[in-house]
């Protein structure tokens, strides 16, 4: 029988407010220490890579080890203009909301390096299904951010008619899945999606977003079952960005094991990267792309990353992390990270990067005061009231026919 | 609207605080926490962070976290281990972050813990007080915005209340948490901080100048299945819970028609006696929520009306609703009935 009386374990954060940052509980292994395996190897046979830590860049700046693919400096240059001008554009989203201007933003402040690099990996073609936190997959295609102003301001020119919240943007011809508030569920579509490219033998992929917290929901369970059963052309992400709101990872599971491992119990191939190692982000997403191009199936990746701004503009991170919580991240920021290496290895130096930063502020200044000509929430030239009747159906059915009639639009 | 509780606080000259929906929802979860050491709460951010709408803000700190904790972002976690500690014995009181988000627990909701009593023939019960956040009003768009109310009074085995003021969350919260079966407590977010009459463009009043918002300390009930009568009147009856309370008294008022307002604040059980007293008296009879139209909980008091009260009606019932459309961001104020619409539907009634 039983005499020890039990107790309910409920994760804490290493830190609380007022605590000093403390990041211990992260290890963090030498830049080009972990082997890069053949994309044919058997998941079994690489285990050990879902525990590790794959980065590349060490702390000089220079790029090392196997996973090391030497990219172009044209390539790290655009990777590091992509990454500025997200976070250049975040910004002036965020002043733009507290001028009233639009109801809400979401940053991706410190995450950056994720969803640009995965898509300078990708081809046209290929379907990436993000969170709200992966607009950097729109502007890495250069995607025209009046546009992406637009719908956050839910404005005349916004194309989803000021139905949607804003920065839930759906683009299609730039793989780029309608995003849903409901957390989780795109992740079992993207492994729909790629199983239907699989069973029509097509050759494009698809790329699957979810957050550490959002990893508890059953979708993400059920997009590894069928990924492992039907190996159908995916990447799977996990952004660990170490917070969902005030909830730290391990509320998610993340102190018990890492997410990386969760591939292992389906026999999916699993990879940990430094998420905030550029150079890292392009190699390990061109291992699981081309692994999927060849048929191989999908591939889980946690990236390792930490979210350094508010949750979105309606939260306050003070109340619940240490103030100076992201200065202190271990893994840096990304794009401090790759411009220390593109100067490492001679390609860039200060001057060339304040010049792109002002060129980049200058076009992103000028995308939002065009924008605002097309109004914002609320003000000036804005989608009607008959917009909400739209895309309900192919064809409006009778009863929101009259319903249309009677609210007078 | 004075209760007897608070006419019991008046006559013995005791000071009654005045506190916010916020405010009044904490004070009833706490006095929970502290006289049943049963009772548990959980869900998203409710622990330490004490909520997104701050609900649970230090509850943490005074019980601890057996007590009161943060979740996994698993709805069906979140409601299927409240059946599970349901039946252990424990009473949980789970918050789900909106109600909007309640979808993925709908099996553990509808199949399990609405069921548990039936298939058990009562040797397992669901004694879970489900909170949360419903309805529109601060632009959240399709996924913060909705009012899935009937999709719970559709299923057996479960109550649900929609609370429209301080005084009832307090009250109708400890009457769930105490009430042996399971339900669902749907807080209209927009009323959290102030009373909302759907003049979206007029200054936000606090609760604090609302006679509602004098909310007696310690432990007090407003028993479940019971409406209240918030405005008498002779010409009409408006059937109405939650923020459209607020909006249908503007209406009333604007229009200078003389309508008799109900609140229903239990959709099921529904006070059915309170509905027909009134609506015989007043011959006419306009319905009214946010939550969409066809299938609504509008239509099922429809049916009710006229099966108790098809020989007083003067006049067929108007029904007013929020669009068959998902919740739009921006033309969220074309969508949302807001008192013009009561107003009109009042007007048509009393004209025809
Ligand atoms: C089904 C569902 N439940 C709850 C929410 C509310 N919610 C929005 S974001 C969020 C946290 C998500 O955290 P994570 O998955 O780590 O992503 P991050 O925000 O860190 O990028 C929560 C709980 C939601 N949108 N959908
Ligand atoms: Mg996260």
């Amino acid at each position: 029988m039983n005499t020890k009386s039990l107790s309910l374990h409920v994760p804490e954060p290493t830190t609380r407010p007022g605590d000093a940052p403390d990041f211990s509980y992260i290890d963090i292994p030498n830049a080009g220490s972990v082997r890069r395996p053949d994309i044919h190897c058997d998941p079994q046979a690489m285990r050990d890579l879902a525990f590790d830590l794959i980065r590349v860049m060490d702390d000089e700046g220079n790029a090392v080890g196997s996973w090391n693919i030497e990219l172009s400096n044209e390539v790290l240059i655009k990777g590091l203009h992509d990454m500025l001008k997200t976070r250049i554009f975040d910004e002036r989203m965020l002043m733009a909301q507290r001028q009233g201007k639009t109801s809400i933003y979401v940053q991706c402040r410190g995450e950056e390096a994720i969803a640009c690099a995965q898509r300078a990996v990708l081809e046209k073609g290929d379907m990436c299904f993000p969170t709200y936190r992966q607009q950097g997959l729109l502007i890495a295609q250069d995607f025209p951010i009046e546009a992406m102003i637009c719908q956050i301001y839910s404005n005349a020119k916004d194309k989803l008619g000021g139905r949607s919240l804003p920065f839930f943007y759906s683009e299609k011809e730039f793989g780029f899945f309608s995003i849903s508030g409901n957390l989780g569920t795109q992740f079992m579509q993207a492994v729909g999606w790629a199983m239907a490219s699989a069973i029509k033998g097509d050759t494009r992929i698809a790329s699957g977003w979810i957050g550490d917290g959002a990893t508890a929901e059953s979708d993400f369970h059920a997009a590894l079952v069928f990924a492992s059963v039907y190996k159908p052309p995916v990447v799977m992400n996990v952004v660990n960005n170490q917070w969902a709101i005030s909830s730290f990872q391990g509320i998610a599971g993340g102190s018990a094991n890492n997410f990386a491992c969760r591939g292992h119990g389906y026999n999916v191939p699993a990879l940990r990267v430094d998420g905030n190692d550029y150079l890292a982000v392009y190699a390990a997403s061109q291992w699981a792309v081309e692994r999927a191009r060849s048929n191989l199936g999908p591939t889980l990746i946690e990236w390792v990353t930490y979210r350094a701004a508010a949750h979105s503009t309606s939260d306050d991170p003070t109340k619940y992390r240490p103030e100076n919580d992201a200065e202190s991240w271990p893994l840096g920021d990304p794009i401090e990270r790759l411009k220390t290496h593109l100067i490492a290895k001679g390609a860039w130096d200060d001057a060339r990067h304040n010049a792109m930063i002002d060129q980049l502020k200058t076009e992103v200044k000028a995308a939002a005061k065009e924008a605002e000509k097309h109004g914002t929430l609320g003000k000036g030239p804005v989608p009607g009231a008959a917009e909400m009747f739209n895309h309900i159906y192919k064809e409006l059915p009778p009863h929101l026919r009259k319903q249309r009639q009677e609210a007078g639009v | 609207m004075n209760t007897k509780q608070q006419d019991k606080d008046l006559a013995s000259g005791k000071h009654i605080p005045r506190k916010n929906m916020l405010e009044a929802i904490r004070d009833a979860l706490d006095i929970k926490l502290g006289d049943d050491e049963n009772v548990v709460i959980f869900g998203e951010d409710a622990g330490y962070f004490g909520g997104v709408f701050r609900a649970t803000e230090g509850l943490q700190k005074k019980y601890g976290k057996s007590r009161v904790f943060d979740t996994p972002i698993s709805e069906l976690g979140i409601i299927g281990a409240a059946v599970g500690m349901a039946a252990y014995g424990l009473r949980p009181v789970p918050e789900i972050q909106f109600a909007d988000y309640i979808l993925p627990a709908f099996d553990q909701i509808a199949s399990e813990a609405a069921r548990l009593r039936y298939r058990s023939a009562g040797e397992f019960t669901a004694p879970i007080t489900i909170r949360a956040p419903t309805g529109g009003g601060i632009f959240g768009g399709q996924t913060h915005s909705q009012s899935p109310e009937a999709l719970f009074t559709h299923v057996a085995g479960l109550k649900t209340v929609i609370p429209s003021n301080p005084y009832d969350a307090k009250g109708l919260l400890i009457a769930a948490i105490e009430d042996d079966d399971p339900v669902i407590f749907l807080e209209p977010k927009r009323l959290y901080n102030g009373p909302f009459d759907g003049h979206h463009n007029r200054p936000v009043t606090p609760w604090s100048a609302h006679e509602t918002s004098k909310v007696p300390e310690g432990h007090y009930t407003v028993p479940l299945g019971k409406a209240a009568v918030t405005r008498t009147g002779q010409e009409v009856t408006i059937l109405s819970y939650g923020t459209m309370v607020h909006v249908a008294k503007a209406a009333a008022e604007e229009t200078g028609i003389d309508a008799e307002i109900i609140d229903l604040r239990t959709l099921l059980p529904l006070d059915d006696e309170t509905i027909a007293t009134s609506v015989r008296k007043t011959g006419r009879c306009v319905v009214v929520h946010e939550a969409t139209k066809t299938s609504g909980f509008g239509g099922e008091l429809i049916a009710i009306v006229q099966e108790l009260c098809l020989n007083y009606l003067e006049a067929p019932i108007e029904r007013v609703t929020g669009w068959d459309t998902p919740y739009p961001h921006a033309q969220e104020w074309d969508y949302f009935p807001g008192p013009d619409r009561v107003g009109a539907a009042l007007k048509k009634v009393m004209e025809a």
